[in-house]
């Protein structure tokens, strides 16, 4: 039966961004729109003041559903550059384990003035649950949700590749490993694919590629050679510990010996390569160290430009 | 009582009839004779049909009577046309001895609405290891043995459950889905799940537990009910079942036949269901097996969920839909879409689960039960949560505009439901 696909949940009525819950469905212009803003912010974060009031007196709840570190620490560090006034909840051991629910959390908080939600939640399509039920005045920012999307890190990601690159018409990209469980490959693929990047390549055993990923725009490779053969950006995930031994990996030499990122591997692409990791590296696993500290790695950039594409985030959606 | 329903558009599937004509009901029958009738129904505008057989409609007694209870989804039943009900065992405590479905049955005839058909567990608590007591519960009632959505992981114990009900001659109502292959899965491994991030069940969980289900009818000679077949190659592998002659029938849920993944739109909990949407491709084979009979017939797999347990993220939503008073405007809605005529698409849902049922009911014919439903086809109406008197308001045709409303329904000659 047709039905009418929903409105964008992400846009308000003027089409701006109203939540930042994926980079699918996002038009080029707001991404685009938010790759300039963090290049402007870039230079904040290097000034002996790193702060800019765009935010004073607004208040963003970090809200964790998941276990987090180092992008928890990312939006509070993006936050405070924007002289936001920024709690941390680490629901996963509170209110959830009191049997407390989703949006009942969400409520509590928003009955307490919050004017953005950072949220990560380790089900896909939790943010747009939020979303749906959120104030009109609050905004909600996805920081990863399940194996669905991480717009953020796919942001950062593009402005990495646009900062050593400058143009995406031209560009071969190559996202290496565990597509399957990745919300990181996703929101890139998407950001790529609307920016017109003219080949985006996925590698990966059959196991950690999902159903039908061609339907995503990108060519599917099983050969790591082969996939990697003149690209000019490599893109190496994380294969998470649970996943080195079972019916989807026998173990993780395997996995390194076929797919890990060493120099020989990526003396196929081309002479001016950068390499990428969406971070916490295992080292021997996906990435031998000689590359990963290697002159082709860009993956300490990636980390310091995902601060400015997370306050330019915030304070695009804010200021909607 | 003796009832007299002029002047309607009298649709029976059995034999094909259509024409406008008065029916007369005495003594809880259809009458063939002209007698001398206590009230008169005037039917003029109106279709009068045999009531609908739904053979899966969960009424949530006992166990969980928070999400719906019988007199609800009973209420429910007759305002959707819906005069018999086959309904799964996986309720709390299941289906699996003869006092609960004895209880069950007598609630159900105290409220005289539907009639109500439960069907047995195959195995205790349905954990798929040892046998119910399947001949103790065909005497109190059940008309077949089933696992519902619980799965079936042992072959060993579906092998042995099938020729243990092959010997009594019950028949065995599957849902065809290797436990192993679906685990962990929430959406049909598809271009969708791809994108939303959602575990997937990929189609041929479906049809390899149907291969298997096949060879076991081959070796035992069990009747078998294939229930909500969703792919396109279970409805192929069915329909060369049924040429080869294997005692196999199968339905499809109504939902499965108007929508697909593509429905799930931003993680719509709603389209989270058992089996799962599956790709526009497989929508259209189910809509086109329906239609040419290779499916048997279309059932509402009702399933009450209190919002509570939609609202959440897609993959922790409870699954399921609320069907009852959808499944006579959505049949039609199929049927039109397919320029069927009325007897043929309202075959599906009468006529055809009856012969499955072995039941007398679902045919106009003198001496059958007086279970009817009279309907208006072209009174539109929005489905909007007031109009629903299920409890479970969890339905992803909220909003929509869908033709055909219930105006009378009988049961047994009884008007139980008029609007």
């Amino acid at each position: 039966m047709p039905r009418s696909f929903p409105h964008n949940p992400q846009l308000n009525a003027n089409g701006e961004l109203q939540h930042l819950l994926s980079i699918e469905g996002l038009p080029r212009e707001i991404l685009i729109q938010i790759l300039d803003t963090a290049e402007s912010f870039a230079g904040v974060t290097e000034r002996e003041v790193k702060k800019v009031p765009l935010l004073r007196g607004k208040s963003v709840f970090n809200l964790f559903f998941e276990a987090s570190t180092r992008t928890r620490t990312t939006f509070e560090i993006a936050a405070k550059r924007l002289s936001a006034d920024v709690i941390n909840l680490n629901v996963a051991v509170s209110s959830q384990s009191k049997g407390e629910s989703l949006l009942d959390t969400v409520a509590n908080l928003s009955a307490m003035q919050a004017d953005v939600f950072v949220v990560r939640h380790g089900s896909s399509g939790a943010p747009y649950l939020i979303a749906r039920h959120v104030k009109p005045h609050e905004h909600v920012i996805n920081a990863g949700d399940g194996r669905h999307a991480h717009p953020t890190q796919g942001l950062l990601d593009l402005f990495t590749i646009r900062h050593y690159k400058k143009d995406f018409a031209r560009l071969t990209v190559a996202i290496v490993g565990d597509v399957l469980h990745s919300r990181v490959a996703r929101s890139l693929i998407h950001g790529l694919t609307t920016l017109g990047a003219p080949e985006v390549r996925v590698i990966g055993p059959q196991t950690l590629l999902p159903a039908r990923v061609e339907t995503l725009g990108v060519r599917v490779f099983h050969d790591v050679r082969a996939g990697l053969k003149d690209c000019d950006v490599v893109v190496m995930l994380r294969l998470q510990n649970e996943r080195m031994n079972g019916a989807l990996l026998p173990s993780a030499q395997e996995f390194f010996k076929h797919y890990g990122l060493t120099a020989d591997k990526l003396a196929l692409a081309k002479p001016d390569a950068i390499v990428m990791h969406p971070g916490p590296m295992n080292r021997g696993v996906e990435i031998d160290s000689s590359v990963a500290d290697g002159p082709h790695s860009v993956i300490l950039p990636q980390v310091t430009f995902g601060i400015a594409v997370r306050m330019a985030v915030m304070s695009i959606v804010a200021g909607n | 009582m003796k009832i007299l329903i002029k002047g309607g558009r009298i649709v029976d599937p059995a034999s094909g009839r259509d024409e406008i004509g008065d029916v007369f009901v005495s003594d809880g029958k259809i009458s063939g004779t002209k007698e001398k009738t206590d009230r008169t129904i005037d039917a003029k505008g109106l279709v009068v049909a045999p009531g609908l057989i739904d053979l899966s409609a969960r009424l949530r007694e006992p166990g969980y009577e928070y999400k719906a209870t019988l007199e609800s989804e009973m209420d429910a039943a007759v305002a959707g046309g819906v005069t018999s009900l086959a309904c799964p065992p996986d309720t709390d405590p299941p289906l699996d001895e003869p006092g609960l479905v004895d209880m069950l049955r007598r609630r159900a005839k105290a409220l005289a609405r539907a009639r109500v058909y439960p069907i047995g567990a195959l195995t205790v608590k349905l954990a798929g290891e040892r046998l119910t007591e399947m001949a103790e519960l065909a005497e109190a009632g059940c008309v077949a043995f089933s696992q519902a959505n619980a799965p079936l992981a042992d072959t060993q114990v579906l092998w042995r459950a099938m020729q243990y009900a092959a010997t009594f001659g019950f028949p065995v109502w599957m849902r065809a889905e290797d436990p192993c292959l679906a685990r962990g899965g929430v959406a049909h491994d598809g271009e969708v799940a791809t994108r939303l991030g959602l575990p997937g069940i990929p189609a041929f969980a479906e049809t390899i537990a149907l291969g298997s289900l096949l060879q076991l009818v081959r070796a035992t000679g069990s009747r078998v009910h294939v229930c909500r077949l969703s792919t396109a190659l279970a409805v192929e592998m069915i329909r060369a079942a049924k040429k080869e002659g294997l005692p196999v029938s199968c339905d499809v849920g109504i939902h499965h036949v108007h929508l697909s993944e593509m429905d799930l739109g931003y993680y719509d909990s709603h389209c989270r269901l058992e089996p799962p949407l599956r790709s526009q491709r497989d929508r259209e084979a189910l809509a086109a097996g329906l239609a040419d009979g290779t499916i048997d017939c279309a059932v509402s797999d009702h399933t009450p969920v209190d919002e509570d347990q939609k609202q959440l993220p897609f993959a922790e939503a409870e699954p399921g839909a609320s069907g009852l008073e959808l499944l006579l405007p959505l049949v039609l809605k199929w049927g039109a879409a397919r320029k069927l005529p009325l007897a043929t698409s309202l075959a599906r849902v009468t006529s055809d689960p009856a012969r499955i049922l072995g039941v007398q009911s679902g045919r106009i014919e003198p001496g059958a039960p007086a279970d009817l439903v009279l309907f208006d086809p072209g009174q539109h109406w929005r489905v909007v949560l007031e109009a629903l008197k299920s409890q479970g308001k969890n339905t992803p045709f909220l909003g929509y505009e869908l033709a055909g409303r219930v105006r009378a329904t009988l049961v047994a000659g009884s008007v139980v439901y008029e609007a």
